[in-house]
């Protein structure tokens, strides 16, 4: 049996952005991108559960941006078996999420893994919709916003977190789809010299798949958020503090 | 280890000996009795030595010269000595704290009989580590992969890398925008080129290379980390990919020298770039500013009403055998006291930077009594001196926190050579330049 870990690359927000001149896109020459931050999470914990149970691990992406290889690569690195890359004439397009679900579902559907372990969310999707809607697509039970996992007979028992410090233990039939908010331990360091020896003898397995044509919303205009400096910084003893920020919240009547 | 010797459990002894007709056994002592002579196995001193570099950690003969001279034992409980002892006794090396305390300052093999040389058994220990998948302390991993993403463990944007260039006050040629050969390639490195203390060195240096006028100029954004120190924390892999960068990048460009700020670049570049194709004549700035004190001498004009006392950097001293250039800079300041510290030149203590402990000061500090860079600033204050003159750019932020740390707020500045030099030029004012 396999996990199956989907991966996407975000950009890399420590760079500044720039917007494209057409006005609706970053402009793409000069973004850098990396492994959005949960997905990394969403590996680790599959590695985790693979030190367990002897799980083959394959991690899997849409290659939108053309270095989707890299990241891939570091994934064989860090420890899992197959790569597997979906591949298409990308350029330009901007594949929304409910897109990239229905790119991603046949092909999981062929691999038929135990579970698939991807990010809560993304930079680009921030309502966490791709767990989901994959589960959706698949017919396959998900739940989101996990901490935790461990393999039983038939099952996957998964934390979650609710509010207030709660946490929520559920069972689900496998296969199943989960939305990962964090792993159980920090994603591991992978040496440089073990990705490249991965990208020197490792093998990523291509899909060819067509760009969907969808009713999607297109983007309209892209701005650069504007700089705003209202912050007041509260100084003095905590009861004094404490004081002003009740005043603060009466005055604008949020208490 | 020779294979045929083996533990003995007990050894008995004969009651007399005689010698050529002489009897030579003494009275009775326990030697006599039964005893163990060998209570330890060899394979976890053989599992370092294995490693290809690590061959020395064997040739150990537990003397202890190398105990007190350990920086790290000074302000805790470490020394060569004590790894192969451990080994002994059956803990390993690779699942302890001790394999991230060392910083490859060197002083342990100035001393050791038997040259075992911890500069080339720590990497190669800690390499192993990573590659078998042992978990590495966190800030050191952010680091590492920082430089891996960035080019620059900070975790900086890459194009920021040349913005200090703007607030230099004076033209700093980047070669991917001037398209010209110089005379002088200036490697400034990782820290001067976004700390914020390592900016106000750069831009003090800047304005001394323009006052001489020195053709020189840098690669901007185009530059990365040159890597020693991630080497030496045992990441050989990242360090290989960065020397590779680094020269593909050099080969683009026409230069005479390379400059470098960093004497951890010094090191790289003397030592281990030539491994991978690239030959350079590299200069520490403060060796080729020396070997133009006759030309700057008569620019210093102005007074400078301070008490010095001076840090030799591991990398440049020990390391690299400069300990005189920025001496002579130093007496060239006018109006300057300068005292020594008790410990300088070849046995001088080490700042707790190098070999990756400039990431790994949380992690270290919590295996010591004080961090050594505080150690070294209380040694530093103990000479009656104002400022701290430094000249490798981990250590300004390194002994300005332990300035405050200790409680020497207001007793002692940290400055950089370069500032001083500058300040006596005139180029800048007694406060940091971006102040």
């Amino acid at each position: 049996m396999t996990l199956a870990v989907v991966l996407k690359q975000v950009p890399d927000v420590v760079e500044e952005l720039a917007i494209d001149p057409s006005g609706t896109d970053l402009d793409r020459d000069s973004v850098a991108y990396v492994v959005n931050e949960y997905d990394e999470h969403a590996l680790e914990e599959a590695l985790l559960l693979r030190e367990v149970t002897g799980e083959d691990v394959v991690v899997i992406g849409v290659d939108t941006t053309g270095e989707l290889d890299q990241a891939l690569y570091t994934a064989l690195a860090k420890g899992a078996q197959r790569a597997v890359k979906l591949v298409g004439d990308f350029e330009s397009a901007w594949l929304s999420t409910r897109a990239l679900a229905g790119l991603l579902a046949p092909v999981l559907q062929e691999l038929s893994p135990r579970l698939v372990l991807t990010g809560v969310q993304a930079p680009d999707d921030l309502d966490g919709q791709l767990a989901p809607t994959l589960a959706a697509l698949l017919d396959w039970p998900h739940t989101g916003v996990v901490i935790g996992t461990e393999l039983v007979d038939g099952a996957v028992r998964a934390r979650k977190e609710l509010w207030g410090g709660l946490t929520l233990e559920l069972e689900l039939a496998t296969p199943a789809v989960l939305g990962i908010q964090a792993a159980r331990a920090t994603p591991r360091y992978v040496p440089v010299g073990r990705v490249r020896q991965a990208m020197r003898e490792a093998t990523i397995e291509e899909v060819e798949v067509d760009v969907p044509a969808e009713s999607a919303p297109g983007v309209a205009r892209l701005r650069v958020p504007e700089a705003a400096s209202q912050a007041e910084m509260l100084t003095g003893r905590p009861g004094e503090v404490a004081e002003r920020i009740l005043e603060i919240l009466r005055a604008r009547g949020l208490c | 280890m020779d294979g045929s010797v083996r533990k003995v459990e007990t050894v008995w002894e004969e009651d007399t000996a005689i010698v050529e007709g002489v009897d030579i056994s003494g009275p009775w002592n326990r030697m006599f009795g039964q005893r163990v002579i060998w209570d330890y196995t060899p394979e976890l001193i053989d599992e370092i030595a294995s490693l290809p570099g690590a061959e020395s950690f064997a040739w150990c003969y537990q003397c202890g010269k190398c105990v007190p001279v350990c920086p790290v034992d000074v302000v805790g409980d470490y020394g060569p000595r004590k790894l192969y002892r451990k080994a002994q006794t059956g803990l390993n090396l690779l699942d302890s704290p001790d394999l991230w305390l060392c910083t490859t300052c060197m002083n342990c093999l100035r001393v050791c009989p038997k040259q075992v040389d911890m500069v080339q058994i720590m990497p190669a220990a800690r390499e192993q580590a990573l590659l078998s998948g042992r978990p590495l302390p966190a800030e050191l991993q952010e680091a590492l992969e920082n430089t891996a993403r960035y080019g620059n463990p900070l975790g900086q944007p890459p194009r920021k890398r040349e913005a200090w260039v703007k607030n230099a006050g004076v033209p700093v040629p980047i070669l991917h925008q001037i398209q010209r050969p110089v005379e002088w390639l200036w490697w400034v490195e990782c820290y001067p080129s976004y700390h914020p203390r390592g900016i106000d060195a750069s831009i003090a240096l800047a304005r001394v290379f323009h006052a001489l006028g020195l053709d020189f100029g840098i690669l901007g954004r185009e530059e990365k980390c040159a890597g020693d120190s991630q080497r030496l924390a045992g990441e050989h892999g990242l360090f290989e990919m960065l020397a590779e960068e680094n020269i593909r990048t050099l080969s683009k460009y026409e230069f005479q020298h390379i400059v470098v700020t960093d004497p951890h670049a010094l090191n790289a570049f003397r030592k281990q770039y030539p491994k991978y194709g690239g030959q350079y004549d590299v200069w520490h700035y403060t060796t080729l500013l020396a070997h133009e004190l006759p030309r700057l001498r008569p620019l210093l004009t102005r007074q400078l009403p301070y008490r010095l006392t001076f840090h030799d950097p591991c990398y440049l001293g020990r390391h690299n055998g400069e300990y005189d250039a920025p001496r002579q800079l130093i007496e060239a300041l006018p109006g300057v006291e300068f005292t020594e510290m008790p410990r300088c030149r070849q046995n001088s203590y080490c700042c707790g930077g190098g070999g990756g402990g400039m990431w790994l000061d949380s992690f270290a500090a919590g295996h010591q009594r004080r961090r050594l860079s505080e150690e070294r600033v209380l040694e530093a204050v103990a000479t009656g001196a104002d400022t701290l003159v430094i000249c490798c750019p981990y250590e300004v932020s390194r002994f300005e926190d332990a300035v405050k740390s200790t409680g020497q707020e207001g007793q002692l500045r940290v400055r950089d050579i370069a500032e001083l030099l500058a300040e006596a030029m005139g180029l800048i004012g007694e406060e940091p330049a971006q102040a």
